[in-house]
């Protein structure tokens, strides 16, 4: 029975093959790009025209800062948004189909549509105006109003990205016996007391995935921030596409996404590192 | 009791409205006419009902090319991503060998890799070998993205086909091919089709890579994004919301696989 034997080689083969060529071979491209030099021989020389760039620490710092406000917002607004799914008596489906639109639409969509509400006679402006808190059209999307522009990119980036946390989250709760929280009612424990006592611990491995996930993709924010201020809020994926795109710099461009791999993997390790999971509750 | 139910339900109500106000106020920004991309203060309904906005959009040079390519990308995409993904998951769900766990490991690992680490080194070897530009590119790299999801999720599609179904097949007379035909595939069909509309969205949204592997032949979000200086608001307006529409719809078909998409690849 050889080919009984040789069949699941045969039938993974074809996958193997493209995703060693269209992953680990520009993974292996990218790092060789980046740290090489004009003449082809070993150099730093991208990381250096890199870190002496105008927009580079600007680019840094408004990532990190990106990562570490949006993060978090949509963790506790999915973990909101799970429990008080679980609350509803009816129309549970319905609810949850609305809240989980926003993962069919691309990140260049949801920054446009922020613009529609953002832009100088945009839709905030107007409500504004109308509870009388403004004059006329105000600017927010500007460099001169980094905070403003900052702001609204968080604002886009939450609503954009939340269901996807939502949706692992809403996975992982479906997992927990209900047997779990009845016992705790009996014994007298509060809304509160179950969710922390109970929710929380069990929904650790689901709360990892979701937190690893977003972060990997909220260090590659991209079209939102360009959407919305153009390079006036320079980030890091920005910065990347500005280079090659713009620049024609392959070299430099490479520096920047090794550096974003660098950053997620980073982040991936300290998440594995600071909510450890036992190997059982993996599976 | 009753005061506890109104709250909740009033907070998933403000919740729905936070996700779909925006999108109604960008349709009526597209839908509304010059006056009402121009209008200050602006209302909550359109200063009339007009398709200017959108006639504008798509007679713009370049639009309908860049559509067709969108479509042309996602579309093949789909095709490959289902058709190196389905016998992979197929291995994964009922195979076991040597090797398993690592590949296991080396699929969900992909999804650690910024899409900049793929699309950058490749602009550069499409270029080498003349496919710089084409749409077969585009979906090259974007099968990158969605291969991993077909993967995974056709693997739990199949496990969730008993295996006595399949065995009851052999001992009639069926070849595993045959059995794979008649038995499982009609079990796991619609999974599959969820699974390639969500290989379909997963194209149709890229922008990073779709931006810099194509300079004429742009899909509609490299086209949408590199003429973002030059559109006028009303352009981009509408473009934002042909980019949303067919995601609502895709959405809406895969909802019951929501779970199965999300929850389980991502294990």
């Amino acid at each position: 029975m050889t080919g009984e034997r040789a069949l699941p080689y045969l039938l993974l083969a074809p996958s193997l093959l493209f995703l060693a060529l269209l992953f680990l071979w520009p993974l292996a491209e990218a790092f060789l790009v980046a740290f090489s030099g004009p003449g082809g021989q070993w150099s730093l020389v991208n990381f250096r025209e890199m870190a002496e760039d105008l927009n580079f620490a600007d680019a840094v710092r408004n990532t990190l800062l990106l990562v570490a406000v949006v993060v978090p917002i949509q963790l506790a607004l999915a973990l909101g948004l799970g429990v008080l799914l679980g609350s509803l008596d009816r129309g549970r489906d319905g609810f949850l189909y609305i809240w989980t639109i926003p993962l069919g639409i691309s990140d260049l969509a949801a920054g446009i549509l922020w613009l529609a509400m953002l832009s100088e006679r945009g839709y905030l402006n107007s409500l504004l105006a109308a509870l009388g808190l403004v004059e006329g059209p105000v600017l927010w999307l500007s460099y001169e109003t980094p905070l403003a522009l900052f702001l609204a990119v968080v604002v886009a980036e939450v609503w954009r990205a939340t269901a996807i946390v939502l949706v692992i989250l809403v996975a992982g709760m479906q997992l927990i016996p209900k047997e779990y929280y009845e016992a705790a009612e009996v014994f007298g424990a509060g809304a509160f007391q179950r969710f922390r006592r109970i929710t929380l611990p069990l929904l650790k491995p689901s709360i990892q995935t979701a937190l690893i996930l977003r972060t990997i993709l909220a260090f590659e924010v991209f079209a939102v921030v360009v959407v919305l201020g153009g390079r006036d809020l320079p980030v890091l994926a920005g910065e990347a596409f500005a280079w090659q795109y713009d620049y024609r710099n392959a070299g430099v461009a490479s520096a920047y996404a090794v550096l974003i791999l660098t950053v997620s993997l980073a982040a991936t390790w300290l998440y594995l590192r600071l909510l450890r999971v036992r190997e059982e509750s993996l599976a | 009791m009753k005061p506890r139910r109104f709250l909740y339900l009033s907070l998933a109500l403000l919740a729905s409205v936070w996700v779909l106000v925006p999108i109604y106020l960008l349709a009526i920004s597209a839908f509304g006419g010059p006056e009402t991309i121009n209008a200050w203060p602006k209302g909550l309904l359109p200063a009339r009902i007009s398709t200017a906005t959108l006639a504008f959009f798509f007679a713009v040079r370049g639009v309908w090319d860049a559509i067709l390519n969108s479509i042309l990308v996602a579309a093949l995409t789909m095709a490959m991503s289902i058709l190196l993904g389905a016998p992979a998951g197929y291995a994964l769900a009922r195979f076991v060998f040597p090797g398993k766990d690592g590949y296991r490991l080396l699929v969900l690992l992909t999804r650690a890799f910024p899409i900049a680490i793929l699309a950058l080194p490749l602009t550069v070897r499409f270029i080498e070998i003349g496919i710089y530009d084409t749409v077969f590119a585009v979906a090259l790299v974007h099968t990158a993205l969605a291969l991993p999801f077909a993967i995974l999720v056709s693997s739990s599609l199949f496990m969730g086909v008993p295996k006595e179904l399949e065995e009851a097949a052999w001992t009639l007379g069926c070849s595993r091919f045959q059995a794979f035909r008649e038995v499982v595939w009609p079990l796991a069909r619609p999974g599959i089709a969820a699974t390639m509309i969500f290989a379909f969205v997963v194209s149709w949204n890229e922008v990073f890579a779709a931006s810099v592997l194509t300079l004429r032949e742009r899909t509609l979000t490299a086209f949408l994004l590199t003429s973002l200086n030059e559109s006028p608001l009303h352009f981009r307006f509408a473009g934002g919301l042909f980019l949303i529409v067919p995601a609502l719809v895709f959405i809406f078909a895969v909802r019951r696989y929501l779970f199965s998409m999300w929850g389980i690849a991502n294990r």
